[in-house]
């Protein structure tokens, strides 16, 4: 609206995903620094030596916002969040294009997590497990969440609102008591310890080493690399495919669909939507989103046993959408990563806060007034893990932090993340006449 | 001629109210059929019962000689039978090339794997339905709003959007309702204008419920006129317009 006008001389031209050449330059450069971000980048990952920026109090310490590059334990969380992309942009496509509320999605994680552990986890005493390689386990999971989905869709496409959020709530307490059943057990293992899950190596069948190996420590072009590094650029890569699958899908003649049944469901219906059937779509593609992501997630983690995949977990997503912005592919990326990585940068900053509690300037009087540390004074929050009600743990300021941010933001703005970046964007290319 | 829409004898009752009271009538092919009525005479309904939204308890609807009782609603879309709506049920949070492109629904295939693959023949034909919904942003001359999210137009814009998407359905029979409502001189002539382009170059069929006589006795073939969900007249507009009981129900008995 406020540049000079593109000129397209094709709609092959018109209906790219990035149009323009600024924002095919950003994406580029967007997926190089994700591809680097596992390596050590020293300007950027420990203390500056650069005397200038060292006499800046914060900055000359390394700030904990930039410790996620090289080796670190940033790089577990940043992979995390990767992997709940791939299942936000799944409940996305139910909720946040089709307009169907689920809190059902930790069950479908669930059922991809087992579904993957079945196909390509090992076989003990006590659980299943059929040693397949990651080809057939990855997408199985995707499948069977699929094919579960497809199973409770004809009660769940007859519903909406609220009645639909109920009995999808209802499969995450049905899924958890299923895999504390003798049955559930041979797939999710003991119920506090959980099951191990297949590992992400690439194998043509079942042969004992792997063609590539994820989940070892090993070099990779001539780079020695940690398991963790290697992880992450696998689940960065599976992330991309699932970005242009849902991107995809958002442009043509599904996404269409699903949306029309959001915003008028019968006039959609007149104008040839044939409502149940895309419902049905809607909850199939998001479910095996989630089996992916769900079977990837296990196998990250290693070890966990199936009562993670709880109520809270699916309350997370609905955060993601909620925050992000639903029904946009960019905004389910930014809360994912928003709502993924918030509570360890509050973690990380109450930490180097406390750190600094005992020394003598700004920052320490700051963190006296804030922190609560061994000495028992009165700030609200307290360092230690385990608290009575007050002062905050961390856990429980990340817990207040996300119902406050799904106010403000419901409130001030609908759009999510989403909608603040638009506006900064026009706020821009208006610059400098913004008013 | 032939006949493209047959509607025979239709009664809909809601609980106590009958909205529709043993109503027929025809539309040939080529034609541009009119109903007209006060507020409430059940035009809408027949719309809704055409499209199968609503079932009729009585009565049989027939399109191309086959009945279309009781087939879903997008079924009928399918057969060839597009509509606009009274108050304007565009999708509002999409532009307007996507609400057409949801017109083209039904003459697409792509499936969600083609569709997020984004392989050959799924995005060739994203591209040619593209094509057509641009002929038709063309023909509205609507250009200058195609990217627009359709919530954001004005009124008369959406009306003509809303027509647009119809139209993209490659319909045999359009049924229009209330195309002009709340527009201004202008607008409906423009309106007007589109229909009567329709009618020439498309040579679709039409039904249209219109309030502005004037319109309906410039542009219609025939008109029918219900009161009360029951038919008091069916003819050219001459004939219509000299009818004794369609002139007690506009006018008042006394005018008789
Ligand atoms: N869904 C419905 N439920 C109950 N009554 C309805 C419904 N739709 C229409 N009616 C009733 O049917 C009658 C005809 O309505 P309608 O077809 O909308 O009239 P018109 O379009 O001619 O103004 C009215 O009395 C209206 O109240
Ligand atoms: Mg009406």
């Amino acid at each position: 609206m406020f540049r000079r006008p593109n000129l397209y001389t094709s709609y092959q031209a018109e209906t790219q995903v990035l149009p323009t050449f600024t924002k095919k330059v950003i994406a580029i450069f967007a997926i190089v620094a994700l591809f680097l971000m596992p390596f050590d980048v020293p300007i950027i990952s420990g203390p500056t030596e650069l005397p200038i920026l060292r006499s800046i109090p914060l900055i000359g310490d390394g700030l904990p916002f930039f410790r996620f590059l090289g080796d670190a334990a940033w790089l577990r969380y940043m992979s995390d969040a990767m992997i709940v992309v791939v299942a936000a942009l799944g409940l996305n496509i139910l909720t946040g294009m089709a307009g169907q509320v689920s809190l059902g999605h930790a069950f479908f994680l669930g059922v991809g997590a087992y579904t993957g552990a079945f196909l390509g986890g090992h076989a003990t005493d006590s659980v299943y497990g059929h040693g397949l390689p990651m080809w057939i386990w990855l997408p199985g999971a995707g499948v069977g969440a699929a094919l579960v989905g497809i199973i409770v869709s004809p009660v769940a496409v007859r519903l909406r609102g609220l009645y639909l959020a109920i009995v999808t709530l209802g499969l995450v307490f049905l899924g958890i008591h299923m895999g504390n059943t003798d049955w559930g057990r041979k797939f999710a293992g003991d119920p506090s310890l959980g099951r191990s899950f297949p590992e992400m190596d690439l194998r043509v069948w079942k042969e004992e080493t792997p063609l590539v190996s994820i989940s070892e420590k090993g070099s990779w072009f001539g780079v020695e690399m940690s398991s963790n590094q290697k992880e992450f650029l696998f689940v960065a890569a599976v992330m991309l495919v699932f970005i242009f699958f849902a991107v995809n899908i958002k442009r043509t003649r599904t996404g269409r669909a699903l949306q029309a049944i959001r915003d008028r469901d019968i006039a959609a219906e007149v104008m040839g939507v044939a409502e149940f059937k895309y419902k049905l779509v809607a909850f199939a593609t998001s479910s095996f989103f989630a089996g992916v992501a769900g079977a990837l997630y296990a196998s990250h983690i290693g070890k966990m046993p199936a009562a993670q995949f709880n109520l809270i977990l699916s309350i997370e997503f609905i955060a993601i959408l909620l925050i992000g912005g639903a029904g946009t592919v960019a905004g389910t990326i930014m809360g994912s990563f928003f709502v993924i990585l918030l509570p360890e940068l509050v973690k990380d900053f109450s930490d180097w806060l406390s750190e600094r509690a005992e020394g003598e300037g700004i920052v320490a009087s700051v963190s006296e007034v804030i922190l609560s540390g061994n000495q028992g004074d009165f700030g609200p929050i307290s360092t230690a893990t385990q608290t009575p009600n007050y002062p905050l743990n961390v856990f429980d300021l990340n817990l207040v932090l996300y119902g406050v941010l799904i106010i403000v933001f419901l409130i001030f703005e609908p759009l999510g993340l989403y909608g603040i970046w638009i506006k900064v964007r026009n706020y821009w290319k208006r610059w400098p006449f913004s008013y | 001629m032939s006949t493209l829409l047959e509607v025979e004898n239709i009664t809909l009752r809601f609980g106590g109210v009958t909205a529709i009271n043993d109503v027929s009538f025809s539309v040939e092919d080529h034609e541009l059929f009119a109903i007209i009525g006060p507020n409430g005479a059940g035009k809408t309904s027949i719309f809704n019962t055409i499209s199968q939204v609503y079932r009729p308890q009585e009565g049989d609807i027939r399109f191309e000689g086959s009945s279309i009782m009781g087939t879903r609603p997008d079924h009928v879309a399918e057969m060839g039978i597009a509509r606009t709506f009274q108050n304007i049920e565009l999708f509002p949070q999409m532009t307007v090339i996507d609400n057409l492109l949801t017109g083209r629904h039904i003459r697409m295939k792509g499936s969600v794997f083609s569709g997020a693959l984004w392989w050959g023949k799924a995005k060739r034909e994203e591209m040619e339905n593209r094509r057509k919904v641009e002929d038709i942003i063309d023909f509205l001359e609507i250009e200058q709003w195609r990217k627009y999210p359709v919530a954001l137009l004005p009124y008369g814009i959406q009306k003509r959007v809303e027509l647009g998407r119809a139209l993209a359905m490659d319909p045999k029979i359009l049924l229009l309702d209330e195309p002009v409502a709340g527009m201004n001189l202008e607008e409906t002539e423009d309106m007007a204008r589109f229909i009567l382009d329709i009618k020439r170059e498309l040579d679709i069929a039409m039904v249209m419920v219109e309030h502005d006589m004037g319109l309906v006795m410039d542009i219609a073939d025939r008109v029918m006129v219900l009161d009360f969900g029951q038919r008091i007249a069916l003819g050219t507009p001459d004939e219509v317009q000299k009818n004794p009981d369609v002139i007690a129900a506009y006018l008042g008995s006394e005018f008789a």
